[in-house]
């Protein structure tokens, strides 16, 4: 079992300091939900504010030129990070803009790979989050496509047993997640990917739950895009990363239009800058850029796969911890084969609203509910589960914390 | 401890025993409402007699707190006016959006004011409101139904 110096971490993270209810610290057990932030990555953003701030790609002052070589320079940190290239990398909003700016794109694109019909299929799985759904079903509705998808197995797993069936020459799009918000299964990119290509399908991936947790060479997992959010790996909200292979990034119409993503306007019409401006329609959010790659520099130090083996130390703890308590469920894997650092669970007699806050009064933040993968919870019979997702200042006394806790819980509300 | 205020015994009574739990067969208007950040849910009958409320009878899922503010409602409107229901209702709006300032009228809503607490903690408001507002929907379109 390889820990991280907690402590070390944890004294980079200012809100560790705070107080919970009842004078208890925080145990901080939701940063699947939005991860917290190092001083490292406030004092970027702020350092921007301070030193460089103005509009990026306009003007020729000193500021504009400081601010465009900072917000490039955080475009080819996450680059590197990603085993891309630089002109790959689009900035969003969100890993959710990133989906919709997907779905959006393609059917702006009237013709090619891109143009979806009657007769068409998208191919998704029973465990996507919301954002990695809806865009989808809205696409299929817009232009007459067929949404098709994955089952998942009651272990938690996708069922790939279908997947000749499931995958033909009908397939356009295929959209999955590396791993679950939800149960924490990280699921078989690589070995879908290839039968996807061998169909001509493009392959999109959420990798919200996995880019911030492990290693992730976008060029050796096969797939077409790769999407995620910088707020739940340690960075700031209002950044978001889309990763497009160049070619196609080159024949795909724009999503949202305005300044920044032309390259002549007259009255009549527009042409566009090459990929990545032409997807980045008015000022970035720039410090946010910044801050995200503050985030990456953060990570780096550590090593993501020192950060990948943490979690597995910790899951493993929890996963033992957990299943001695009497009337907790698993939702999901209960063994660490392809598994990251995400548990639900569900107690018996104890709805998770309930259960959560019990463990609020302990300074115990979990997430409750459907985790926005409300087909997955009518999948499993249930309305919600408790999560907790663990990360780089967790430690076994956080693990500890949340037994108890839930075993304080149980007390609580008379169960036995 | 702060979260006795809002698991008071009352209210995990309601939570083990609920009350007009199960749907009845006989209904003047069905409605179902959800929590959607939660994914609680209910389903609400609602019989009326003229103007006056013969019968409310509901099933769903939820936490304690919104299973039994459900409980807790479906007994209060039972045999009430509309009108007067409405202005239980209403009463127990303004308890649930004091955040703890008021305690509540005990002579209008009996076991309700057992949820007084649940207003300082305005992540829950919305699960004690959940069976409120699916009565008052129930109400309105059963009202619009009687008069046809």
């Amino acid at each position: 079992m390889t820990l991280l110096d907690v402590a070390t971490i944890k004294a980079d993270f200012p809100i560790f300091e705070k107080k919970m209810r009842n004078d208890a610290r925080l145990v901080y057990l939701d940063s699947g939900a939005t991860s917290q932030k190092p001083r490292q990555v406030m004092a970027a953003e702020q350092y921007f504010y301070t030193h460089q701030n103005a509009a990026v790609h306009r003007g020729s002052h000193l500021l504009a030129e400081e601010a465009s070589a900072a917000y490039e320079g955080a475009r080819e940190t996450v680059a590197a990070f990603l085993g891309a290239k630089s002109d790959e990398i689009i900035f969003t909003k969100s890993a959710t803009e990133s989906l919709n700016l997907l779905a959006y794109s393609f059917s702006n694109s009237a013709t090619g790979r891109f143009a979806l019909g009657v007769g068409d299929e998208i191919l998704l799985s029973e465990m996507e989050h919301h954002a990695n759904l809806i865009p989808w079903q809205q696409l299929a509705k817009r232009t007459g496509a067929t949404l098709k998808w994955f089952e998942v197995t009651p272990d938690g797993r996708l069922d790939l047993s279908q997947i000749d069936q499931l995958l033909s020459a009908r397939t356009k799009i295929v959209a999955l997640t590396h791993q679950s918000n939800v149960l924490g299964t990280i699921n078989p990119i690589t070995e879908i990917a290839k039968k996807a290509k061998e169909h001509g399908a493009l392959f999109v991936l959420d990798a919200c739950q996995s880019v911030p947790h492990f290693a992730t060479d976008v060029s050796k997992l096969g797939v077409d895009f790769v999407t995620f959010s910088g707020h739940k790996m340690l960075g700031p909200t209002g950044i978001g990363v889309l990763w497009g292979r160049s070619e196609l990034l080159a024949a795909m119409e724009p999503f949202l239009f305005g300044g920044s993503m032309i390259e002549t306007v007259t009255m009549e019409s527009a042409t566009w800058a090459p990929a990545p401006r032409k997807f980045e329609a008015g000022v970035p959010n720039m410090a946010q850029a910044v801050g995200l790659a503050a985030a990456i520099n953060y990570l780096e130090a550590i090593g993501m796969d020192k950060v990948h083996e943490h979690e597995v130390a910790l899951t493993t703890y929890a996963l033992e911890g957990l299943q001695t308590i009497k009337g907790l469920t698993i939702i999901g894997p209960t063994n660490m084969d392809s598994r990251g650092g995400v548990l639900s669970f569900a107690l018996d007699g104890i709805h998770p609203h309930d259960g959560c806050q019990v463990l609020d009064q302990y300074g115990i933040a979990v997430r409750t509910g459907h985790h926005c993968a409300w087909p997955l919870m009518r999948k499993y019979g249930v309305s919600g589960t408790t999560r907790a997702s663990f990360y780089i200042y967790n430690d076994l006394a956080d693990i500890d914390a949340l037994v108890t806790g839930i075993e304080a819980t149980k007390k609580y509300f008379k169960v036995s | 401890m702060e979260l006795d205020s809002l698991y008071q015994e009352v209210i995990l009574d309601h939570y083990k025993h609920p009350l007009h739990k199960g749907l009845s067969a006989e209904k003047t208007v069905q409605v179902h409402h959800v929590n959607p950040s939660c994914g609680d849910e209910i389903t609400l009958n609602l019989l009326l007699e003229g103007d006056v409320v013969r019968d409310v009878t509901w099933d769903g899922v939820g936490c304690s707190i919104s299973q039994a503010s459900c409980s807790i409602m479906s007994d209060l409107v039972h045999g009430k006016s509309v009108d007067h229901a409405l202005t239980i209702l209403e009463s127990f709006s303004e308890l649930m959006s004091s955040k703890g300032s008021i305690t509540g009228d005990e002579e209008i809503l009996e076991d309700g004011v057992a949820l007084a607490g649940v207003s300082k903690f305005p992540a829950r408001v919305k699960c004690a409101l959940l069976g409120w507002m699916a009565f008052k929907d129930a109400a309105l379109q059963g009202r619009n139904e009687e008069k046809k």
